[in-house]
């Protein structure tokens, strides 16, 4: 009897994600088959205005611009992030022992718990009028987007990061201090080359939460669908157009149609990510 | 350079590095309760909230937040219980096991967005439940579940395996085992998890703008019918929640003092999943103490 109700709900749980998949899927891919837009020009053009067409006669849905700058604020506010993300990690097990842990564990905690919306509301009320100041401008922008995304995958990239110094088997370390290394010698020379697939998997899932997230950054990159020129000129990414627009458009209709393809697109680089943390996870597992 | 000096200055930006997270996560909770709390009054916190002019309360926003976290943790505790209790007990260690956890992996790594927008094709239009608390409640349950899952898998499997054994000899049945020796000793664990995913879907919008709605209709507090369209229990209702209100007053809202509003309105969700947080580490602690015989 137990086993059954278990089983009902793992496979409760294996439906909802076959459901989701399907359901995205489909409606995403309404755009190429129903609307017959170029799959290719849908990923490589550059302007975006469902509504209306172009000099062709082709609906003008180009997701570039979009494209661009997901990936923008995401590897950027990941480049950001790494080096504190790093520091915080080699901190707590290498240097500090178990107090440090216990005094960084909540403060690590708390960065999670902070809400999208309050990094959103302090992005839009805090970074944007000192970029605004210090650059000129709107203040909106990729950049803005970047160091509220950084404060935002901190907290994810040093967890996992922890995690995978941990699991570098303290006889390694044993070893580099007998031959004569000192701290930083044995944490720069070989605890962190054991456990640079663990810390490369970690900044991976932190990527894939800056890709993900929508409301923090749509309050603060300026949702403008143009090509990003720079750091702080408004751009939109992925996200922050589903957010805006999805509830704007009339369902079955194209301008519909073409957002959900960018959900679609979503969709993929999620599940990207996740194939690309199993693969480095096989590769790289440390051999006891 | 030699190697005594790099180690200095290595160790030395490790802690400038650390020093720096330390302030930057001191100046946001600083920031916004400091700005925040001066504007929380009781009247605030009571009154509801105005569309167009000056203020408003979020009394229905702080509602619906309770209501819909309410709600999402009777669905989907049951559920990552039951699948918790298969991962960790009943899980064979094959390719379908295998599958399952990549399944539920991949649950927990959907951008929220997605989720929510499968929430509002799935319930909002093809089940018609409409933009209302319930769908939200639904579509906070699958971002929900697989913390929740890994939670209790993570408190069951760290029964000792004697216990398990103990029950066993005494000719106990796998399911009373589970049920009688091996979920008692993990319910700290269990609970503190419940917690923790409850700040997190405390403070959640992204999936809730398209399913729960964005608009928070007057209800009577009085109204105890459940299926009344006015009464505050009816799941059936539209439900602007806090987090979406703080979202919806900075980017579309016309409201005056919207800064106002925002900066309270941060300042309660920081300081109820604080509570929270707290919370779970002391139940946990507590109950643990009450529950078994170490320490």
């Amino acid at each position: 009897m137990g086993r059954a109700i278990c089983y009902f709900c793992i496979g409760l749980i294996i439906a909802l994600v076959v459901c989701i998949l399907y359901f995205i899927t489909s409606r995403g891919i309404a755009t190429f088959t129903q609307n017959h837009v170029n799959v290719w020009g849908f990923l490589t053009g550059s302007d975006w205005n469902p509504g209306a067409v172009d000099a062709h006669g082709n609906p003008e849905v180009g997701a570039l611009p979009m494209i661009v700058t997901s990936f923008a604020v995401t590897i950027l506010s990941a480049l950001l992030a790494t080096p504190f993300a790093l520091g915080m990690a080699i901190f707590m097990s290498e240097i500090a022992g178990k107090k440090g842990t216990k005094f960084l564990q909540p403060v690590i905690e708390l960065l999670v718990g902070i809400p999208s919306v309050v990094y959103g509301f302090i992005g839009l009320t805090v970074v944007v009028p000192i970029i605004r100041k210090v650059f000129g401008g709107t203040g909106f922008g990729i950049l803005a987007g970047t160091i509220v995304l950084f404060v935002m995958v901190l907290p994810t990239i040093t967890s996992l990061s922890v995690d995978s110094l941990k699991a570098v088997p303290l006889s390694y370390r044993q070893a580099s201090l007998a031959l004569g290394a000192n701290r930083w010698q044995t944490i720069y020379k070989v605890i962190l080359r054991t456990a640079a697939p663990g810390i490369l998997t970690a900044v991976i899932f932190g990527m894939a939460r800056a890709f993900g997230e929508a409301l923090a950054v749509q309050m603060v990159i300026g949702n403008a669908i143009l090509m990003p020129k720079g750091l702080v000129s408004p751009a939109s990414t992925l996200t922050s157009k589903l957010t805006t627009d999805v509830g704007n458009t009339v369902m079955g209709t194209l301008p519909n149609n073409a957002l959900w393809s960018l959900a679609l697109i979503l969709l993929f680089m999620s599940l990207f990510f996740n194939l690309l943390v199993r693969f480095i996870g096989k590769k790289g597992s440390i051999k006891k | 350079m030699n190697p005594k000096r790099t180690n200095n200055i290595a160790t030395g930006i490790i802690y400038a590095l650390v020093g720096i997270v330390v302030l930057i996560l001191l100046f946001l909770i600083g920031y916004i309760l400091f700005n925040g709390v001066p504007n929380i009054s009781w009247r605030f916190l009571t009154s509801p909230a105005q569309a167009f002019s000056a203020g408003g309360g979020i009394r229905d926003q702080l509602f619906n937040s309770l209501y819909l976290l309410v709600l999402t943790l009777l669905i989907s505790f049951p559920i990552a219980l039951g699948s918790g209790i298969y991962l960790a007990e009943y899980a064979a260690d094959n390719w379908v096991t295998h599958l399952i956890r990549t399944t539920i992996e991949v649950l927990s790594s959907l951008p929220s967005v997605v989720v929510g927008l499968f929430g509002y094709l799935f319930l909002v239009i093809q089940l018609k439940l409409s933009f209302s608390i319930l769908s939200g409640a639904i579509a906070l349950t699958f971002f929900n579940l697989p913390l929740l899952t890994r939670s209790i898998e993570e408190s069951l499997s760290s029964v000792s395996d004697l216990q398990k054994q103990a029950g066993m000899s005494l000719g106990l049945s796998d399911w009373r085992t589970i049920t009688r020796i091996i979920l008692p000793v993990a319910l700290p664990g269990i609970l503190t998890g419940v917690i923790l995913s409850a700040g997190r879907v405390f403070g959640e919008a992204a999936a809730l703008i398209y399913t729960a709605g964005q608009s928070a209709p007057s209800v009577d507090y009085g109204n105890w019918n459940i299926f009344d369209p006015a009464s505050f229990l009816n799941p059936m209702r539209p439900a602007e929640t806090l987090a979406v209100h703080i979202w919806k007053v900075n980017t579309e809202s016309v409201t005056p003092d919207a800064h106002l509003i925002s900066s309270a309105s941060s300042a309660v969700l920081i300081i109820v999943i604080l509570v929270f947080n707290l919370g779970a580490r002391f139940i946990g602690n507590w109950l643990y103490k009450k529950m078994t015989a170490t320490r």
